[in-house]
């Protein structure tokens, strides 16, 4: 049992970042806060990409002065380096927005600066 | 004309991707050339779409393979699995293209002149058009981590849009809470999508379906797709976001985000139908979305009756008609695997319920559009500070109801058309579903004449004597739904056996789209 969860400790990791990432969303109130869960929520999700991504012995897919030995089929870390640059997307347009309403309401308490209701 | 076709699947997305950056540029030399260039990039990327549903439709699913030397060509050789980009467009793909080109089209016309006045207007196209290619994306993509990353694309331009007006203080909460959904069910679909392909090695569609075991980790996988699409498209009980959204969002782009709504309905089904197909626990899945879609409808008419605000009005009145679609696909999944159901009440239930997806896609873009030139005119959605509108604003009123008739599925309109198949199919499956849907049909058309009558009716009120009807522009746009509402209402038969009946045929044929992709193997 512990030496199955100490083999696949990164996927852990990565599930309890998530579970992390899901109580800020569900319980902070703070807008700032909530982008952050957003950001390890991203981080989680990219961690269990590339902890998917890796063979034990394989080598870089680069051919250039390659040593012996099989190749990694990059599909993952490609995956991985996408989702990187959608979230930096992401973060980027929803600190504006935060930058937004905090002109607007003076508060980046989601209780008090929330206009709509029902 | 040939060629065309052959790479009609990829010029549909990359067309609006080009035009969409270009538009900053021919916009700072002239406005009119910039309107001029996205109205005619729209419409060629529409007749695109038609001419590829016309190939379709005869010759079967279209396949694109990105990088190969021949289109068609799914699988390199010496390999044994699709490594490539996949674009896989068969009937239900090829549906939802023809709503996103029809949607887009009429979007663009309304936003000549609802944005006129507006600073930035350059990046407002670049982003309308950024979202429009993620919408074609995920209904044409093969494969799944294409549909994430256009799902992304929408999101990210849709929440940017929904907060474009930034003057207003609701339009930021609601963009800010769009951006948050988006975000946090496209992680989540990512999450899913990861682990498939930890057990497959496989990303594409087709290839998966074919490999599918449907072991505990599909389970896990296929309950956080359900559940991420499902607040993606609004289904209660992940519904809060889509009033706040849908109501402070600039009118011609609520009615794009309807149709990316839309757009994650087909994902949905896509891995209902296709991805998991007969391998899934029918009637539970089955029942978990019909339970999704009576929620949805019941509480969304409920929560309907209440608004004061008009657009919230319809906002909510779109959860509910979600809830139609959502029973319709249900009633179909709940029976693909026993073949008499299927034949004699299955099919018509799917038939519907993709009927109604185009259906809802004209009747609400025209109710908000009507909504949105209210707006335009009086500067109020709230329903209490209306009054005698239909005096001045003659066709305005007159499309408010005929959407609002088209809405609550009374005959001879398009709704009736999609609603009656839902119910007949519906009721052989389970009768009370059928009961639920007709109560909630008419409690809808009590929340539309309640609205109708505040708004356009009764004497004039001193303040809006002089209001005008709304530019020429806009009522274009509103004449499209409105002249399109009627033929399908018209001639329902027609339009089911021209383009929902191939999409019902595709969407329950497993199969052959597993052949299109893995038939190459020498």
């Amino acid at each position: 049992m512990i030496e199955t969860l100490i083999r696949n400790f990164p996927l852990v990791a990565a599930v309890v970042l998530m579970g992390i990432g899901l109580y800020i969303l569900i319980f902070k109130r703070n807008l700032i806060k909530i982008v952050m869960g957003i950001t390890i929520l991203s981080s989680s999700v990219n961690l269990f990409l590339v902890t998917l991504g890796y063979r034990t012995g394989g080598i870089a897919p680069i051919y250039t002065d390659a040593p012996e030995g099989l190749m990694v089929l990059p599909v993952v870390q490609a995956l991985t380096l996408t989702n990187i640059v959608i979230a930096v997307a992401t973060s980027a347009l929803i600190l504006s927005l935060v930058i937004r309403i905090y002109r607007h309401t003076g508060s980046l308490d989601s209780k008090k600066s929330r206009r709509m209701k029902g | 004309m040939a060629t065309l076709i052959e790479h009609s699947s990829i010029l549909i997305i990359a067309v609006p991707l080009l035009i969409a950056f270009l538009t900053p540029l021919i916009g700072m030399a002239s406005k009119k050339a910039r309107n001029a260039v996205v109205i005619v990039g729209l419409s060629f990327v529409a007749f695109l779409v038609f001419a590829l549903a016309r190939d379709v439709i005869l010759n079967g699913i279209h396949t694109y393979t990105l990088g190969a030397t021949s289109p068609s060509l799914t699988i390199p050789e010496g390999a044994m699995m699709p490594i490539r980009i996949i674009l896989e467009v068969d009937g239900v793909s090829v549906f939802m293209g023809i709503v996103v080109a029809i949607v887009s089209l009429v979007a663009v016309v309304y936003s000549l002149s609802s944005m006129k006045g507006e600073t930035g207007q350059n990046r407002f196209y670049t982003l309308l058009l950024l979202m429009v290619a993620g919408a074609f994306g995920m209904v044409f993509t093969g494969d799944l981590f294409n549909l994430f990353v256009f799902l992304e694309i929408t999101s990210i331009s849709g929440a940017a849009l929904v907060a474009f007006k930034t003057r207003f203080a609701d339009s930021q909460e609601g963009g800010f809470k769009y951006i948050v959904v988006s975000a946090v069910a496209s992680l989540m679909v990512l999450f899913a999508i990861s682990l498939l392909y930890a057990q497959y090695n496989l990303l594409n569609i087709g290839a998966l379906a074919a490999a599918m075991q449907y072991t505990m980790l599909d389970r896990i996988a296929l309950v956080i797709l359900i559940a991420a699409f499902a607040m993606k498209l609004g289904g209660v009980p992940m519904h809060m976001w889509l009033s706040d959204t849908y109501s402070v969002a600039p009118v011609s782009i609520t009615v794009l985000l309807i149709t990316v709504s839309q757009a994650s309905m087909y994902a949905l089904m896509r891995i209902g139908f296709i991805l998991y197909g007969v391998t899934l626990d029918l009637a539970v899945v089955g029942w978990i979305i019909i339970a999704i879609g009576i929620l949805s409808m019941f509480i969304g008419v409920t929560m309907a009756v209440r608004q004061t605000d008009i657009t919230r009005l319809i906002a909510y009145n779109c959860v509910c008609e979600s809830g139609f679609m959502l029973v319709g696909f249900g009633v179909g999944l709940a029976v693909l695997g026993n073949h008499t159901a299927l034949r004699t009440y299955g099919t018509t239930a799917i038939s519907g319920a993709i009927f109604h997806m185009i259906n809802h896609a004209l009747f609400e873009g025209l109710l908000f559009l009507v909504a949105g030139a209210i707006f335009y005119r009086i500067g109020t959605r709230d329903l209490n500070r209306m009054g005698g509108l239909g005096h001045t604003m003659k066709f305005t009123a007159a499309f408010f109801l005929l959407g609002a008739l088209a809405s609550s599925g009374l005959p001879p309109f398009n709704g009736f058309a999609s609603k009656i198949l839902i119910y007949e199919s519906v009721y052989q499956f389970n009768p009370v579903l059928t009961i639920i849907g007709i109560l909630v049909s008419i409690i809808t058309l009590a929340v539309f004449v309640k609205a109708f009558f505040s708004a356009f009716t009764g004497a004039v009120l001193p303040k809006y004597e002089d209001i005008k009807e709304v530019p020429k522009t806009m009522i274009a746009a509103m004449t499209i739904f409105a002249v399109i509402i009627i033929i399908f209402g018209l001639f329902p038969g027609l339009i089911v056996d021209w383009i929902v009946r191939p999409a019902t045929d595709a969407l329950v044929d497993q199969a052959s789209y597993i052949n299109t992709i893995m038939g190459a193997i020498p």
